[in-house]
């Protein structure tokens, strides 16, 4: 049987229009709950309009209601992939508006943690990238890196993915010796096997390269109007870490190299990621050599609770503990934008007080809202199977984006 | 001394801001480490061309709104710069109220498209040349700005699926109990309500 001329759609001379398709927001590549509207010539986006806010929770209002230690968790929340980052940015805009200094054991063991995070982070990111485009294997040996890294977790903070263990003055509890040379036995021996091999797959793979260079390239001046970070930016090749040019913690007493790429496609973009995770194991390595012994918690008990041991013998230690807990603590007046260097960008708050025990205002400057801004202006031109490599190269969890 | 991330010295910044902004300015102010520098409404694209072209601020970060009940104009505008060349951040500020418009920024920075629709969104603050202030972060067809001061924490609405009418339904919100909110002021902190059996000693 065969078509009969006027049947066929290009032959009647009619205009042909443009197809408009929504992606998501239940797609396995949409990473999370993204809506694309496209508009498509053929199979050539023309037009993308991401709808973002599928899952929005409310975070920044329900911030305003609890005291500064109650709203912690919530950051856990926000990007669940990398939750101790986020963490990060907070307690560090709290520590900057109270000007409380931190013991310095609390500081290595938040940057071997963030670091850790960041391996996390990039496992998930990296193996899901390769998924999107195609290759199935990598993803489930990163996986088993980032099974090892929930463990570690787990064993200083009783949680896998919410830890809520960086608290303002410091950390939690004190992390036991053994998940340290764990820790050191893990980065010297597993990670790299695990993970080079995975790469090894994928790096000079003839299918991946085809679906990832030259896709979405980004100008050094693009990347800079559309306010990208982290791996984005340097992808675009501007060597920009805040890590580096604003060290906070003790970051400025690791040694470190900023991998930036060359022509800002995702295929760079993916490997300033890889670049990264050697970096932080050897962030790590040197974290774990240096962190000297000490307190983890600071002793102003204004801030931070006194040792549960104290509280049965001091009548004083109860009582700052029972404030603590129930009005918490109060955090002068002021303004402060503290920004670092998620493994996503640049994750922000922007936290201002009124001088009471909650927070006034707290604004959440998610990675994602930039990246995925411009994801309109870097899809146009490509295939529609691209999206997907594109959005894979964007790293972007909608915890965050959508807050 | 906080450990929270540390970029160039704000020594003279704050003159040459003045300085190359001129009558634009209302006030600079530097506290807890970071120069604020309040603005008039009117003159923010001229003052954003400034900062981004004279003082070297590339990067725009942030947009945050922030509502005030109790001032007059009520809502305020925070831009967050970044200057990735002198490795510095300062911040912006302008105020509006809901009928005064905050002149756009995406001339200068695209990135203020979702920004800005997100401080409309959340706070009902219109930019004027932003050509596409959708809502962003809220439900399709919501009304209200939830991030003002008196926009309750539980909304309005709250959603359900009808297993009769095989759909999502809005409905009222209905609290189980009021919603707690514990005031933790000290009596002798200057608390403003008069506690119980506090009027037997006048």
């Amino acid at each position: 049987m065969s078509l009969s001329p006027d049947l066929a759609p290009t032959t009647t001379g009619e205009d042909i229009q443009n197809y408009t398709i929504n992606f998501g927001p239940q797609h396995p590549a949409a990473h999370g709950v993204l809506r694309l509207v496209m508009e498509l010539d053929g199979e050539i986006v023309e037009r993308l309009d991401p709808h973002v806010g599928l899952l929005h929770r409310g975070t920044e209002k329900l911030i305003e209601y609890k005291t500064y230690l109650q709203a912690l968790p919530y950051f856990d929340r926000l990007d669940y992939c990398s939750p101790l980052c986020m963490e990060h940015s907070y307690v560090l805009a709290i520590e900057k508006l109270l000007n409380v200094e931190v013991p310095l054991r609390a500081q290595y063991l938040r940057v071997l943690f963030a670091e850790l995070t960041r391996i996390c982070n990039h496992m998930l990111n990296l193996g899901s990238h390769v998924m999107d485009v195609g290759a199935m294997t990598p993803n489930l040996w990163l996986f088993e890196i980032r099974e090892d890294c929930l463990n570690f977790f787990e064993r200083a903070s009783g949680a896998r993915m919410h830890s809520a263990w960086f608290r303002p003055g410091g950390v939690h509890q004190d992390v036991p010796l053994k998940l340290l040379t764990d820790i050191a036995d893990w980065l010297d021996t597993r990670v790299p096997r695990l993970f080079e091999d995975a790469i090894s797959l994928v790096a000079d793979n003839r299918i991946f390269k085809q679906r990832n260079v030259d896709i979405a390239t980004v100008s050094q001046e693009d990347a800079i109007r559309w306010g990208f970070s982290g791996p984005m930016i340097r992808g675009a090749g501007l060597p920009w870490d805040i890590r580096k040019s604003q060290p906070y913690d003790v970051y400025d007493r690791v040694e470190f190299d900023v991998p930036v790429g060359t022509k800002g496609d995702c295929y760079d973009r993916f490997m300033v990621r890889v670049e990264e995770v050697r970096q932080s194991i050897r962030i790590m390595k040197q974290c774990l050599r240096d962190m000297p012994e000490g307190p983890v918690l600071t002793d102003d008990r204004k801030v931070a609770p006194p040792k549960r041991g104290e509280m049965k013998q001091s009548m004083e230690a109860l009582i700052h503990h029972f404030k603590l807990y129930t009005e918490g603590f109060k955090v002068p007046e002021g303004s402060v934008y503290v920004a670092t260097e998620s493994p996503k960008g640049e994750f922000g708050v922007y936290l201002v007080s009124d001088g009471t025990n909650k927070p006034y205002r707290c604004k959440i400057r998610p990675t994602a809202f930039s990246h995925l801004q411009a994801m309109d202006f870097m899809s146009r031109g490509h295939m529609l199977a691209d999206t997907t490599a594109i959005l894979g190269a964007l790293d972007i969890v909608f915890g965050e984006c959508d807050r | 001394m906080h450990s929270a991330p540390r970029y160039a010295s704000n020594e003279g910044v704050a003159d040459a801001i003045a300085k190359a902004l001129g009558k634009d300015v209302i006030d600079i102010a530097e506290a807890h480490g970071e120069i604020a520098v309040h603005v008039v409404t009117a003159r923010l694209v001229e003052v954003m061309t400034a900062l981004r072209d004279q003082c070297a601020y590339q990067q725009l970060m942030e947009i945050a709104g922030v509502d005030w009940p109790d001032h007059d104009p009520r809502f305020e505008v925070v831009y967050c710069l970044l200057s990735l060349t002198k490795n510095h951040r300062i911040r912006v500020h302008v105020r509006t109220n809901e009928e005064v418009p905050v002149p756009s920024v995406t001339g200068i920075w695209p990135v203020a498209g979702w920004l800005e629709r997100e401080v409309f969104d959340m706070y009902g603050v219109v930019f004027e040349g932003n050509s596409d202030l959708r809502r962003i972060l809220t439900d399709y067809g919501f009304s209200g700005h939830p991030q003002r001061k008196d926009f309750p924490l539980t909304g309005y609405t709250e959603l359900r699926y009808s297993e009769e009418h095989k759909r999502v339904m809005y409905e009222p919100v209905s609290l189980a109990q009021d919603f707690r909110k514990f005031d933790f002021m000290s009596p002798w902190e200057g608390a403003d309500y008069v506690l119980p059996g506090d009027e037997k000693g006048e």
